[in-house]
């Protein structure tokens, strides 16, 4: 008797009843998931994202023409002061055509913090989820240094590491290393313990679990962990850079404060916002491309 | 032709349970789930554990899968005492318990995967097993994607590829709705006849029980002890209509439902 034309029939059968059973969801889930999104709907969600923006650069033009004021410029003048910024060929000043320059330095800052606090932050934040011994002797002192806000240390951090690029990078190691752990450690803690049975009944142990079990599974809450810990790490360039740095987009603003320059702060600020959208949608690619198995992890 | 109950009385025993008694300690006191259970798994049985909710189905065969620690007597596998989990005896959980990152090629092949096996070793192990429960056409699949009942195929697929040599299903179709639960008995029976595998199987049902049973278990709440065993020896396929399947029916209900007295108002006979 051989298995295949034993099985089969009722296999048939019973997967056509389980097609059956799902049919009424299937196409519901198809169209939410936008496989097929044509280009109508994407222009439509890119038309309403530009309204609130373009509503304020006007409030924003109108205002500064209605009171006067020479302390902020209009938009058009941050404008021109941004492709000057970039390009250079108007003003021909100090910071003509030196975006690249302090843009690059930025964002290596940025990167860098970010990656040290990543690599740094999810295997910790793996291992205090999963052995009680580590989490018993770290979780207390984690706890009582996480309500400082990062700020605070620019002080101690000047001094560990001098008036310099370091001190920002490790405000920005900081500030991106507690969201990446505590989410990291959120994530393990919340594995289904059916997962590591089944795992276990399957002859996976010991080390091989953490490969194989707890960072897949805690992946969603570890992406998390890194969208935020990317956005404190943007904030905390712009404080780390503030003092001592003659290069990157924090210095940019503060110069331009001391220079009563407006127009080259709000630049500066215009430039880290644009960046940081960018870099989060970047992780949004990636969270997108590793989870791609979970329902509930499409942003 | 082959009937595996034939020769069942000669099979060399594969699992030995003896005295179990299991003591939870909850928060609000401790809670005795099991006491004195003793049983006898010959190899090639398809034994059911059948009872109310509550009487300790779940914890007698989590503490043979080896996920529970029993507090009171053993479980030995091949005369081999049982601590811990072990690719000897494989769970099929109620809620599947798949790896939701990985694909239904990568759930089956997640064992073998995972002992020294070279990778094409494993790619045909995948292979089979995969044909064998009817998934070859969604071996790219990921379990969000599949329903409930080819979820379980894979779950079983799984196991089996595991090279398990003892099958612990508990409650494994209760989630499923009548004709998904019905296709996938037939198969776990045809599975079960082609495979030679030993099988204990927890349900609350009683034609579920009567249905799949070489024997079937009966426990009993407060606290959880084996009441009775009862021979089923209907000849296979089972027609649920028969007489004889009836009455045999019938007859365990009144087992399973002499034990439950006044205090118990729980309905162990709601399957029907
Ligand atoms: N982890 C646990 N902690 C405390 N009590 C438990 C635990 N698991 C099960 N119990 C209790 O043990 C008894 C038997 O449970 P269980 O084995 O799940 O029964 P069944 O599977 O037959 O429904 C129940 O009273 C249940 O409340
Ligand atoms: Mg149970």
């Amino acid at each position: 008797m051989s298995l295949q034309g034993t099985v089969s029939p009722q296999l048939d059968r019973a997967v056509a009843t389980a097609s059956v059973a799902t049919a009424p969801t299937a196409p519901a889930r198809v169209a939410t998931r936008g496989r097929g999104r044509s280009l109508g709907p994407r222009l439509r969600a890119v038309a309403l994202a530009v309204v609130v923006p373009l509503g304020l650069l006007l409030l924003w033009d109108v205002l500064v023409r209605w009171t006067g004021t020479r302390l902020v410029p209009l938009p058009s003048g941050v404008a021109v002061m941004m492709w000057d910024f970039a390009f250079g060929g108007i003003y021909d000043d100090a910071y003509s055509g030196s975006l690249p320059i302090h843009f690059w330095k930025s964002v290596q800052r940025v990167y860098g913090g970010f990656f040290c606090a990543a690599l740094v932050g999810i295997p910790l934040g793996l291992m205090i989820g999963r052995i009680p011994l580590l989490r018993a002797m770290l979780d207390p002192t984690l706890s009582l240094l996480r309500p400082i806000p990062v700020t605070a240390w620019l002080p101690l951090s000047m001094i560990f590491f001098g008036l310099g690029p370091k001190s920002a990078v490790f405000l920005v190691f900081l500030g991106a290393f507690y969201p990446i752990l505590l989410n990291t450690v959120f994530g393990v803690k919340s594995v289904d313990a059916r997962l590591f049975e089944a795992a276990g009944m399957l002859g996976c142990r010991g080390p091989q679990l953490f490969r194989a079990v707890v960072l897949p599974a805690a992946l969603p809450s570890i992406f998390n962990g890194l969208r935020l810990g990317a956005s404190f790490a943007w904030i905390l360039i712009v404080v780390g850079e503030m003092t001592g740095v003659p290069e990157g987009l924090g210095a940019v603003i503060m110069d331009g404060r001391t220079l009563s320059r407006t127009d080259l702060v709000i630049t500066g600020m215009i430039i880290i916002g644009v960046t940081g959208f960018v870099s989060d949608r970047l992780l949004v690619l990636l969270s997108n491309y590793f989870l791609r198995w979970s329902p509930q992890h499409h942003a | 032709m082959l009937d595996p109950t034939a020769s069942r009385g000669a099979a060399p025993v594969i699992l030995e349970v003896r005295d179990l008694g299991k003591v939870y300690d909850a928060s609000n006191g401790p809670v005795e789930a099991l006491r004195g259970a003793n049983l006898t798994v010959r190899k090639g049985e398809f034994i059911c554990l059948l009872g109310a909710s509550g009487c300790g189905k779940s914890t007698l065969l989590r503490i043979v899968a080896g996920f529970e620690q029993a507090t009171q007597g053993s479980v030995a596998v091949y005369g081999c005492e049982v601590d811990g989990p072990g690719p000897d005896r494989g769970m099929v959980f109620q809620d599947y318990a798949l790896f939701p990152w990985l694909t239904v090629e990568q759930n089956i092949g997640f064992g073998p995967s995972h002992r020294r096996i070279a990778p094409k070793e494993v790619a045909k192990l995948t292979e089979k097993f995969m044909a064998m429960v009817g998934l070859t056409a969604f071996a790219d699949r990921y379990p969000h994607q599949l329903s409930g009942g080819m979820k379980q195929r894979v779950a079983i697929a799984r196991v089996l590829a595991n090279d398990a040599d003892i099958l612990l299903m508990d409650e494994p179709f209760g989630a499923l709705d009548a004709l998904t639960r019905s296709a996938l008995q037939e198969e776990l029976i045809e599975l079960w006849r082609t495979t030679k595998l030993t099988v204990i199987f927890v349900t609350h049902s009683v034609e579920e029980a009567v249905l799949l049973a070489d024997r079937v278990v009966v426990m009993t709440a407060g606290p959880g002890r084996i009441d009775c065993e009862v021979e089923v020896d209907l000849p296979r396929p089972r027609d649920v209509a028969s007489v004889e399947f009836n009455a045999l029916r019938r007859d365990v209900t009144r087992r399973l439902t002499s034990h439950i007295g006044g205090s118990r108002p729980v309905a162990a006979t709601a399957d029907s």
